[in-house]
Formats: structure tokens, sequence, C-alpha cells
């Protein structure tokens, strides 16, 4: 991700500053360890360009998950046999793993669900929607995935409140002025991205959740697009609620963790009822579960939080900063080179972007292009992008879309061009 | 997998030259047809003079298999009456989804769009004009879409259910 420029000059008497040691990462090296990434498609080597909708898996996060489904594998907080204990060691070491990953004060705020939209439908259902009525007010921005859009519209619905929505400009940013204006004493709730999946932008949640909370406004940041390309601090961003899904930060698919403020998630009622989320249970009354699990009814996902845990120390023994650094600049080169293709245009063009290139190519949908770049072996995601609004503000039925992660190379930036030269060719 | 079984030269020529594009006046049978997939979205205005076709309209905005498939549609259905436009669909519903099913001589020009079975990704998009076209002859004028066949307001148009 960007960082903002800094000053470079400092006071002749002050030491001149050390700059820090560029990070950097051996690519080959991370490549070997994404076994998919040697096949072939349609007979020419793979170039994977859609980590923003799945990010592959590297082979420490399958181990992990094999290790536990052959060594440990029972149901958890169940029983007194050995692999009960450690199936539940492994599924709440895999919660504190989270914990350390975002610095929440305690395992008691982290959740684990199915992934970001599940997370985002809990805070709906279980915070909101008892709370608010006729008059209140929830804030999102337009640049959401329809995951950040629904289940308010949802609320909406059951509970007669409204949905405000703070309007982006033409490059994809959200001009704050025109989001803080949108927060009035109506406000009950603002719930925005932390990257947009269609655009790259990177929004400014600090002046976000400073501003909501010097109203009184609790916070949601969708974050599925922004923890596998920088570290994440709830307790530095000071949000009330933080969402990610595992399988965009290179781990499984059906785990993904809901971070709230343990102040709010124990005001909160149960989502849904069933077993382990009980102490006791009579025909007559139960009592709930602390939390946790107070929010994780029938047998959670252990294999799946066990293979998060392993992609967290993936992409931290990588290095997260490592990381960013290497996307900004395929991010940079991949803007540059795609800028010089006649008919181009970048969808999303904000001044602090995460490494994701949204685009159209004049003359030929981005339908098409989808299936001629895949003929190249090259994936890229085209659509709508689960981000409907975004598509119309902008005009286009649809974008093609471009991301890049950790195991992207140069080389593939090259291929990406050579495959749109050749969609060109095709459709002269 | 060849790109050019796909993007034929009929195929590129009618998506760079659609036929029959735009909206009929008068007109007595209209649907719109959606693909939620990709976004596209596509409108028929018919005129039947009692069962036949006697002219057929398109618009909207689509991938080239979409345009393309509607623009031949529209000039293949022409002139044709309900039975006959049924037994064509049903020729290119089997062009399009059949790997052994073969160009016959009643498709004409239609036969380009053999090249879709390869690219299963794609049947939807060329099989949108159809379907859009059975919603307008079953005159309900509703939106058909190519996903939730349930949804479909048209008992030919569940035929769809079938595909890839």
């Amino acid at each position: 991700m960007a960082a903002p420029a800094r000053e470079a000059a400092a006071p002749a008497p002050a030491p001149a500053p050390v700059p820090a040691p560029a990070p950097v990462l051996d690519v080959e090296r991370v490549r070997k360890d994404f076994p998919i990434l040697s096949r072939t498609v349609h007979g020419r080597p793979l170039v994977y360009l859609d980590s923003a909708a799945s990010a592959q898996c590297p082979r420490p996060v399958m181990r992990a998950v094999e290790d536990y489904c052959m060594q440990s594998h029972a149901n958890v907080h169940r029983g007194v046999h050995l692999l009960s204990q450690e199936a539940t060691a492994a599924y709440e070491g895999a919660r504190d793993r989270v914990r350390r990953f975002l610095n929440a004060r305690s395992t008691r705020e982290i959740l684990f669900v199915r992934g970001t939209t599940e997370a985002i439908n809990l805070v709906a259902q279980s915070y909101a929607r008892p709370r608010f009525g006729p008059g209140d007010e929830i804030l999102i921005t337009g640049l959401e995935h329809h995951a950040n859009i629904v289940p308010w519209q949802m609320v909406r619905d059951q509970t007669g409140c409204s949905l405000a929505v703070a309007p982006i400009d033409r490059r994809g940013e959200l001009p704050l002025n025109e989001f803080f204006k949108r927060l009035t004493p109506r406000t009950r709730l603002v719930a925005v991205a932390h990257v947009s999946n269609a655009l790259g932008t990177i929004l400014p949640v600090e002046e976000i959740v400073s501003a909501a909370h010097a109203r009184g406004i609790p916070v949601l940041i969708d974050g599925a697009q922004a923890v596998s390309h920088r570290a994440v601090d709830v307790r530095a961003l000071d949000c009330d609620f933080y969402a990610f899904s595992g399988h965009k930060l290179y781990g499984p698919t059906g785990i993904g963790v809901l971070y709230g403020r343990e102040a709010l998630l124990a005001e909160m009622p149960p989502w849904q009822g069933g077993g382990d989320m009980i102490l006791t249970v009579t025909f007559e009354r139960t009592t709930y579960n602390e939390l946790p699990w107070k929010f994780e009814a029938g047998t959670p996902n252990m294999s799946g939080a066990v293979g998060l845990a392993a992609a967290i120390d993936y992409v931290e023994g990588l290095g997260l900063d490592a990381i960013g650094a290497h996307e900004q600049r395929l991010l940079e080169e991949a803007t540059a080179e795609l800028q010089r293709i006649a008919g181009l245009t970048i969808i999303g063009t904000a001044a602090h972007k995460a490494s994701v290139i949204s685009f159209t190519l004049e003359g030929i949908h981005p339908h098409d292009l989808g299936t001629i770049l895949d003929s190249e072996g090259v994936a890229v995601r085209t659509g709508h992008h689960c981000a409907m609004p975004v598509m119309e503000f902008f005009g286009v039925p649809a974008t093609a879309r471009a991301s890049f992660a950790c195991y992207n190379t140069r080389e593939e930036v090259h291929r990406l061009s050579a495959a749109l030269h050749r969609a060109r060719e095709v459709f002269r | 997998m060849e790109l050019r079984d796909l993007y034929r030269d009929v195929i590129l020529d009618h998506n760079r030259h659609p036929r029959n594009f735009g909206r009929l006046d008068p007109a007595n049978a209209y649907a719109e047809g959606h693909n939620p997939l990709c976004g596209d979205r596509l409108t028929l205005s018919v005129r039947l003079v009692g069962d036949r076709i006697e002219d057929i309209r398109f618009e909207g905005k689509g991938c080239a298999i979409s345009t393309a498939s509607a623009s031949l549609m529209s000039e293949a259905v022409k002139g044709k009456d309900r039975a006959a436009v049924r037994q064509l669909f049903e020729s290119v519903h089997a062009l399009l989804t059949q790997q052994d099913a073969l160009a016959g001589p009643e498709l004409g020009k239609l036969a380009a769009l053999s090249g879709v079975r390869e690219f299963p990704a794609r049947v939807k998009c060329a099989s949108l004009c159809w379907h859009t076209l059975n919603a307008a002859l079953e005159s309900d004028g509703g939106t058909v879409t190519t996903e939730v066949p349930d949804e479909v307001p048209s008992g030919p148009a569940r035929k769809m259910a079938g595909e890839p």
C-alpha cells in the first residue's frame, strides 16, 4: 500500500535520519510455496491475477490443515479424551494467533465466522437490529461491496431505520467533507471498507473512526481486501468491529473473523442458537456461554481456523511490509504499462491504492477480455465485482480487474499487457 | 480450446455491425433479458402478425457473443412462425450445449456459434437472446434472467435450467 510521501529534509544540526532498508521479498522462493502456480492453463503457464477474489494457498497452510486432520481432529470443547483436548487447543490457539495478528486485547474479542459476509451479517442482526428503529441511520460509502450493503438493507427493512451513503468521486476516493456531512445526530453506526475490492482505494479509516467516535458513533470496518496487504492493529485503529476472510489472506475458505470490542459484544444477544454457545439448557430457559463462544453456535470450522493461523504465520514470516512494498511496485509497473495501451481506461485512480487495477478496453466487453486473457493463461476477474453501485457510478456494466499478491512477478505484468494486446488483435 | 473458434469472423462482424439494432415501433411483443453475472441487458421488440414474426429489433449492451448472437437470431427468426422459432431454438440450444451436436442446414449463419460450447462460461451469453425471445413470444413482457430459473416468467425459458 502506498505510504504518504515523507518530508526528506531534516534541519541541518539534527543527525541525518537513517532510511529504513526497503523490505525485499524473494518472490521466486515465495512462488515455490504455492504449488498451484506451477500448473498450466490452456497450455500456458498460469498467471494468477485474481487474488482479490481468492488468494492461493501456500504449502504451510495445507500442511497445517493436513496435520490437524491426520493427528488431532475431534470435536472441540466437548470431550475429555486426548484428541478433543488437542483439537480444542489447536482451535483456541488459532484464536489467539488471530488476536495477536490484529493486536486485539483479548481472545474474547475474536469470533470465528465463515467469512467477512457472515461477520457483517452478525453485526447487522445482533448489534444493529435490536437497537435501531425509525429515525436511526446507518452510514456506508459509495464503494462498498454488496456484503457491506445488503445486510444493512435487511436491517433497514426489519427495523425501519435508514441507510445513508457517502458518495465517492471520479477517482474512486471518498471525499471526507462529504462523509463528515453525513455524520448526523441520527447516525447510529458507520460501516466502511478498509480497501475497495473493485477500485483498490484505501480509505482513510483512521480519520473516519476518529470523526465518528467524536460523535459517539461506533464503526465497523470491512477489512476483507486490507489484511493481506498491510498490518492491521485494531487498537491503533480504535474501530469497534473489524471483519476479514481467511481465503483472501492465503488461508482456507469457509473461515473468517469478526473482531468486536468486548464491551459491545458483551451487550449483544447471540445471533444463532445451538450447541457450544450455551452454559445450561432446560426446556424453560437457556443461559448463554461466555464470549467469544456465545457467538459460535454449533461445531466450528476447526481445520479452517488452524489453516488461517498458519496463513497468518506465513504472511508475517514474509513480512507484511515486504509484501505491501512488493505489491506496490507491481501496481506501479502495471499501471504504467496498462496506461500505454490505446483505449484502456483504468477505473479507480485514487492516490492511495492497494494492488488492484480495474479497467475497461474500448470496443471489447470485459467478458470477452476475460475469455481472451484466460486463453493466454492469464486469470483476471471480470464482471461487477459484487459492487454494482460502483459500476453504475462509473457508467460501466462491468470491468476487468487484475489484482497482485505476494507471489506475482514483473514478468506476469508483462504477460498481462501482452494478452491485452492479443485481445486487440482478435477484435481488430 | 481455440480462440478463433469462438471469435469467428461472422461473430466479430455481427458484434461490430449488429443487424436489426434498436427499438421497433410499432411492436406488439417485448421482453427484457438480463445476465446478472456480467450485467448485460438486452431488450427485444417484436412485431407479430398472427403467429409470424414480421419484424424484430434488439437493443442493449453486451459482450461480443451476446451481441452477435442476438444479431444473428434477429435475422434468422424474421418471417418465421412460433413453431419454426421454437424448432430453431431447440437446434441452437443443442448446438450450444451438446458436444456432439452437428450444425444442420436449418441453422444457416447461426452455425458460427458452435465454438461457444468449448467455452462453458460463455454459453449463457449466447443463449440470453433466445430466452428473451421466448419470453416475448409468450407475451409475459417481463424480464428473463440467465439465473434463478424459478423466477423466469415463461414456461419455455425454463429450459435454461439444464445449461451449465
